[in-house]
Formats: C-alpha cells, structure tokens, sequence
C-alpha cells in the first residue's frame, strides 16, 4: 500500500514539480521580493512595536519615579523642617546667651571703669599723696643733708684738733731742743731782746720746758726690726745666724776678765728649762710632787721672802733703837729728831740769832734756776 | 786643730750664702740694679738656696725672689719657668712665719702680672699651701696669704672658683673680724675681688656671712678700709636682686651716707657706687633709698666732687628716676637737675657728659611736669649744643640725642623750646614742631607769641618732603593762622608783593 501511495503521490509531485519549475525563477523573484517587503513590513513593524513599548515603559517609569520622587521630596520636607527647627532653637538660646553676656560686660565695664577710676585716683595715682610724700621726701632729705653737714663739720673739727695739737707737740719739742737759747739774767736771749715791753712767747715756752737729756744711742737689737718692716717685706730679717765675733786683732783686755768666748757662750746658751718645768701640773708626776711642795711651803728655814731690789730694804727694814735711849715708855726723841737739849726757859729773847749782812738775793737763787720747772725767776 | 778648720770651713761657706742672699735682696730692692741681676742668671742661683739648711737663708732667698718677681712679667715667668713653686710650697706648713710671709709674698708678686701666671700658681697647687698659711696665728701671714688669694682670684671667674673651691671664704670672713687694720683692708680687697666675677661666686661669699661683718666696718674711720669695704659690698650687690635686698638687710642705709661725706675721693666713689648698684634693681629698692634720704646725699656728693668721682652718683640718679615717675619727681624736688647740668657743662670727659645726658633724659621723660622741670633748668640748649658739636663722640652724641628727643616729646612749656626752633638741626626739629602743632592749637597766647618771637617765620623758612611727618606738623601749624599771615612770613613773599607791583595796572 505504501509503495501505491508512493507511486501515485510520486506522479502528482512528478508534475507539480514540473510546474513548480516553470513558475520556479518567478517564484524565486516574487518570493524575494514578498519576503523583502515582509521583511521590510516587519522591520517598520518591529520599531514601531520598539518605540511604543519604549514610550509606555517611560511613560510607567516615569509615573514610578514620579511618585518616588515626591515621597522623596516629602520625606526630605518633613525631615529637615524637623531638623531646622531643632537648630533654630539651639540658634535662638546661643543667640539669647549672647545677648545677655554681652549686657552683662558691658554692665561689669562700667562697674569696673568706675572702680578703677576711683581706686586709681585714690591710691595710685593720687595727686594729694603724691605731694604729701614729695613733701616729706623734701623734708627728710634737709634732715639728712643737715645731719651729714653736722658730721663733715664734726670730722673737721676733730682733724684740725689733731693737726693743732701735733703742732703743738713739734713746737714744745723745738723749745726743748733749743733751751740753750734761753735768756740768763746777765744775757738776754734772742727772743727776750730788751727793747720789747715783754718777752716772746718763744721765750715764755722755753722758761716753761724741760731740756732734752742726751738721747741714748738706738740698741740695735736682732729682733726689734723685724715685725716692723714685715708687712711690706722692705727690710730682711735680721737673724743671730752666728755668736757674734770678735775683731781678730783686739788686744786682750788688761784685767781679771773671763775668756770672752765663755762669757759669749753662757749669754747665749739655749735654754733648757727642767723636766719639772717642762712638765705640766696636772700629769701624775706633776700631782705626786704636790704634797711635797705643800710642806716645803709649810717648813721653810727663813720667813724672810726673797727680796728682789737692794733698795727694798731702806723702805722695808724697822731700825733698831739702842737700848740705851729707850724709856719705860717707850723710845725717846733725843738722838733721832733733835740732838741739843733746850732750855725756852732760859732763854732771853724769843728771837733766833741775827746775820750781820742780808744774804745776796743772787746767790739764794744758785741751784733754783735750771733744775725746777714751771718757776718764773 | 783640723777638727776647728773644717768647722771654719762650713762656717765661712754659709757666712758666704747668707751674704748672697742678703745682697741679693737688697739689690732687688733696686729697680735699676735688676736688669743686671737678671742677665746675671739670679733666678737659678737663688733656687737651691731655697731648700738651703738655715731658716734665714731661705727666707732671704724667698724674699729676693719674690722681689724679683714683683718688678716684671718676665722675671716673674723665669721665676715659674725655673720651677721654683714646687720647692716654695713644699715644706711650707713646718715652716715659721717670716717664710711663711715670704712665700705669700712671692705668690702674690707672680700671680699679679697676668692670669696664665696666676694658672701656673694655682695648678702648682699653692692654693692649699696659702690657706694653711690663712689659718696661722700671725697677722702678717694671713695678710699675705690674703693678699695672694686676692691677686690670684682677680683675673677672671675660673680662677676665682678655684680660690673659693680651695676653701678661703670662711677664711677670709674670719680674717675681717682680726683687730688689724692692715688685714682687714687686705680681706675685703679679696672678697671684693672674687664677688665681683659672677652671681654664683658673690652667692658663696654672702652664704660665709660675710655681709654683716663688712656692714660693720662701714662707719670704721680708716678711709682705705672703707674704701674696700664699700667696694666689697658693691660687687656682691650688682648681680642680682635678691642679694642687693641682702646687702640692704645689713641696715647700712642711712650710716653709707656718712661715707659720701668723707674726705676721701674714693670713699665717695665706692658709696656713690654702692648705691647706685642696689638702686639700679627694681623701683622698690629705689623707693627705699629715696626714703631714707639717699638721693640727697648723692646730689650733694656729685656737687662736691669733680671728674670721674662724679659718675657712679649721676648713674645713680639716673637709675633712680629710670623706674617710675613718682621716683623721677623725687629726684626733681630734691634739686637734682642743677648738679646734673653743671656737670655737662663743666665736665670734659665725654662718657661723664653723656651719663648725665642720660639721667637727665630718665627724669625728664615721664610726663609733661616733669619735662618743664627739666626745661626749666635751661638744659636742652646745652643738650642740643653738645648734639651738633663736632668733637663730641659717637657715644655722646647718641644719648644726647635720645635725651632730647624723650624730654621733646613731652615737653609743652614753649619758652623753652623757642630758642631751640632757630638752632636746631633737622632730625631734632621735627620733635619740636610736633609739640609746636599739639599745644599751639589751643593756646591763643602762645600763638600771638609765636608769631611775634619769629618762631612762625622760622617754620615756613624749614623745607620739608611733602607726606613725611614734618610737613604735617607744619600743616596742622600753619591751619592755626590765618592765610594772610602765613602768607606774610612764607619766604620769597616780598618778591611775590613786588612782581604784582610790576603787573598792576594802575586804574585812572
């Protein structure tokens, strides 16, 4: 069966396609060009779709936007209403604040303007203060300028004392050194002339001073210069380097002299003190000697203390009268302060003696003129 | 015997040294004899005599040396070069006092030369040798050992530090307390000599208690003495405040016054000195010495002294004024300002002249009262004078040209500014106009008189660049007056008068 239904479909598509092969380049053309303006149909067709599509999606994305937009705007509206209104409050507090701060200094500028006005003029600078001080300055420098006027004149008077007496000094030592210039009453001196009504006070000066005695020569001791010229080391010490020696060709002196080196030897023997005196009171030996020393001081063989001076003793020693003028009652006065018995009652006349000649006035002066002082002959 | 003949021999040998070195002594004594020693070689003979065996002998040789040393640099550089300071110092403590004396002495006339001599000393280490010699009993010993420490700290702060480290302050401050005047004078010198370097060394001095034993000493009648001490006190009171307010505690106001007052120059230099060091501080301690009259004392200390004595007392009173206004009129109504003018006139020397140039400009500047107190006195013609005056140095002319320009400026009493219109020059004359321009303003009387003066002719004869400060001054001076006027005394004006003269048509 198959194969007759081939057959038979195999002829009719025998001649179909014989007529299909006739129509076949007009079919060809007329296919291209149906399919060209199908295509061209179909291109015109599919922009248009495009285009509309595009605008109805706009148009919806639009309208989404639209809408989110205004949300938007509306949320932002509400949101920074809220916030600018929070702000503003902060602004008008901070703006308050401000204003009264700036109130207040302005009201403490004027409390302080006046306080400092008023202290300044008091206490600083206040003209009546400043002239009582300037005043008092003024004052207290007169007081000191006095005083120190006071203690310049003071020094002064105490220099010119000093230059008034070492004047003084040098004119008595001038007098004293020049006493030979003094007037005799047979010469009269250089400042006694006899034409003057009175003597020169030179001469006056020399009556009243002591004559110089004879200086004696300066003993050159070795240790007298020495401090003196040390502070500025001027002079070199002068030191007993040696024993002083004798010139070599001194003769030996004639008499019963000791050997001079001895002599020289012993003078200038070192000393050396004991081992008592060396050793001080206090140590064992030195408190051991104690009691011996205190019955020494007790049992001495003489009560006569060891004089020092030969003339201790005239004033010291008692004289001892003889036996033979002493009284019961005591010592007489025959032999020591009269040596004549006196009878007043045999006497004739009250009257010493008389001298024949009055004595010359010149010679009762011998012995008085040079040796007192102070007396105007 | 042979036994006698060696003995002779020594004998004669030291018989022979002794000589030496008293011969060498006394030629060193000499001046003109030491040249002669010197090329002789003496420095090194002299050395083993040093260590001789006799005492004498080294003191005499110690002596000579230290003589030698005294009279030159270069001796004194042999004497250290020929290492003589070793064997000085070497036995010093056992020796006695005269060698103790002449080895002070021969420290002192090396170190006195020059501070590298001084260095050589102190590295030798004599420095402990001298204070031993400070703690001896004899005055004469530590007079020289101060003497010493003196020279030696004089030079320059290290050495001084070294001296203080060596331990000599404590010393010293008993050395003042010693009866002898000789001595006392000699410590107060070396404390004055090592304060006087830099604050931490016056510090050291016023921590030994110095201050109140110098304070002492002050009323002393000695004027060597006070001399030093006044200079002691001042070297300790410069460096700063609080050790001025030290010295002060010491209660020497007012008997320092006493020592302005005294005979001697220098007394009243070292006072005037004193004073002006603790016034220069701070105004309280200004205030304190104008309160107890010291401003007074100085003025009349600078009225009776002449030449450099003077400066000290006229910084003083400049200082004193410096502070404040109140002080500067204090210093006016104790009659200052005569003395100060005398002095620029009087005076020669130009740094006394320009520091009485400054003070007068410190007490004139404050206010107006004050400047017409100054003006009063006819001080600023002399000012002006030594300004333009060509012989005055470069020092003088600055500070007088300050002072002008700080009393000008405040100046507003016009009769004495008149004279200074015709003669100054032009960098003094703009401060002029400018006092000229604030007070003719608003002062009729002074204007007439400015007229009639000539000063007004004067101002328009002064050229001046148009905008600087002058020409502004002239302005403001010029709107004072009427045109006519100013137009009368403008220069050229009678040329002016007489070319219209020429140009005028006369009308029939």
């Amino acid at each position: 069966m198959a194969a007759a239904s081939c057959g038979r479909e195999q002829g009719a598509s025998m001649a179909a396609l014989a007529r299909l092969q006739e129509r076949l380049e007009g079919l060809r053309e007329e296919y291209f060009l149906t399919n060209r303006a199908i295509d061209e149909d179909r291109k015109r067709k599919y922009k248009a779709a495009v285009k509309i599509q595009r605008w109805f999606r706009a148009c919806r994305v639009q309208v989404c936007l639209r809408h989110l937009t205004k949300m938007v705007i509306l949320i932002q509206k509400w949101w920074r209403g809220y916030l600018r209104r929070k702000h503003f409050r902060e602004i008008v507090e901070r703006a308050y604040f401000i204003k009264k701060l700036k109130f207040y200094n302005e009201m403490a500028v004027r409390i302080q303007k006046t306080w400092r006005g008023y202290y300044v003029r008091k206490y600083i600078h206040n003209f009546y203060a400043l002239k009582k001080y300037l005043k008092a300055v003024s004052m207290n420098n007169e007081f000191v300028r006095h005083e120190l006027q006071e203690y310049t004149e003071m020094k002064e008077n105490g220099e010119k004392m000093k230059d008034l007496e070492k004047k003084d000094k040098e004119k008595k030592y001038q007098a004293r050194k020049m006493h030979y210039l003094l007037s005799t009453k047979q010469i009269p001196g250089i400042y006694n002339s006899p034409l003057r009504k009175s003597p020169d006070p030179m001469e006056l000066l020399l009556r009243k001073s002591k004559p110089l005695t004879h200086r004696k020569q300066p003993v050159k001791s070795p240790f007298a210069d020495e401090l003196y010229g040390w502070p500025t080391c001027k002079e070199p010490p002068a030191f007993v380097t040696s024993l002083p020696l004798l010139p070599a060709d001194r003769r030996k002196p004639q008499g019963p002299f000791r050997d001079p080196a001895e002599v020289l030897r012993q003078r200038y023997k070192p000393l050396e003190p004991t081992l008592r005196a060396r050793e001080s009171m206090y140590s064992a030996p030195g408190k051991a000697r104690e009691p011996t020393r205190r019955e020494e001081w007790r049992n001495p063989i003489h009560d006569n203390e060891f004089l020092p001076f030969s003339s201790y003793h005239k004033n010291y020693e008692k004289y001892e009268p003889s036996l033979f003028k002493s009284d019961k009652y005591g010592q007489g006065a025959y032999g020591t302060k009269y040596f004549r018995e006196v009878y007043p009652k045999k006497w004739i006349a009250d009257k010493d003696f008389e001298t024949l000649f009055p004595s010359i006035a010149l010679f009762e002066k011998f012995g008085k003129t040079y040796s007192s002082t102070g007396q105007i002959v | 015997m042979s036994q006698r003949q060696v003995l002779q021999v020594f004998e004669q040998y030291q018989r022979a040294r002794s000589q030496f070195a008293q011969a060498v002594a006394d030629f060193a004594a000499r001046p003109q004899s030491i040249d002669t020693l010197r090329s002789a070689g003496v420095v090194c003979l002299l050395r083993p005599l040093l260590l001789d065996v006799v005492p004498s002998i080294r003191q005499t040789a110690a002596l000579a040396l230290g003589r030698l040393a005294d009279y030159d640099v270069e001796l004194a550089e042999a004497v250290v070069k020929a290492g003589i300071l070793p064997q000085l110092i070497c036995s010093l403590p056992e020796e006695n006092r005269y060698y103790k004396k002449a080895a002070a002495f021969v420290l002192r006339a090396i170190a006195k030369h020059s501070p590298q001599l001084a260095q050589a000393i102190v590295q030798s280490g004599a420095l402990g040798m001298l204070v031993i010699c400070l703690e001896d009993f004899d005055p004469g010993v530590k007079e020289g050992a101060s003497w010493a420490f003196g020279y030696i700290a004089r030079h320059n702060p290290e050495l001084s530090q070294a001296v203080v480290d060596a331990g000599a302050v404590p010393l010293l401050v008993l050395c003042i307390q010693e009866p002898e005047i000789a001595l006392k004078r000699i410590a107060a010198s070396t404390l004055s000599d090592i304060s006087k370097h830099s604050p931490e060394l016056a510090q050291t001095v016023v921590a030994a208690g110095a201050i109140a034993y110098l304070a002492q000493m002050i009323p002393n009648p000695d004027a060597k003495l006070k001399r030093q001490v006044l200079s002691a006190l001042s070297q300790i009171a410069k460096h700063s405040v609080d050790l001025a307010e030290l010295v002060v505690e010491a209660e020497i106001f007012p008997v320092v016054l006493t020592c302005l007052k005294d005979s001697d120059e220098y007394v009243k230099k070292n006072g005037a000195t004193l004073i002006r060091e603790i016034a220069k501080h701070t105004p309280e301690l200004s205030q304190l010495i104008v309160n107890s009259g010291g401003v007074a004392a100085v003025i009349d200390c600078i009225g009776s002294c002449r030449g450099t004595v003077r400066l000290p007392g006229i910084m003083t009173l400049g200082y004193v004024a410096a502070h404040s206004e109140n002080l500067s009129m204090a210093v006016i109504v104790s009659k200052g300002i005569p003395p100060l003018c005398v002095c620029l006139i009087e005076e020669h020397e130009d740094h006394i002249k320009a520091a009485a140039a400054w003070a007068l400009g410190q007490i004139g500047r404050h206010t107006a009262e004050h400047a017409r107190h100054v003006a009063v006195a006819n001080v600023l013609p002399t000012l002006l004078d030594i300004f333009v005056d060509t012989c005055s140095s470069e020092d003088l002319k600055v500070k007088a040209k300050k002072a002008l320009k700080n009393i000008l400026q405040k100046c507003t009493y016009l009769p004495a500014l008149e004279p200074l219109l015709h003669e100054a020059p032009p960098s003094i004359m703009k401060y002029i106009i400018g006092q000229y321009s604030k007070v003719l303003p608003h002062d009729s009387k002074a204007r007439r008189l400015f007229v009639t003066t000539g000063g007004l002719k004067k101002v328009q004869e002064i050229q001046a660049e148009p905008g600087s400060l002058l020409q502004e001054y002239i302005n403001t001076i010029n709107n004072c007056y009427p045109e006519e006027i100013v137009r009368y005394y403008s220069p050229g004006y009678s040329e002016m008068l007489l070319e219209r003269v020429e140009n005028y048509q006369p009308v029939l």
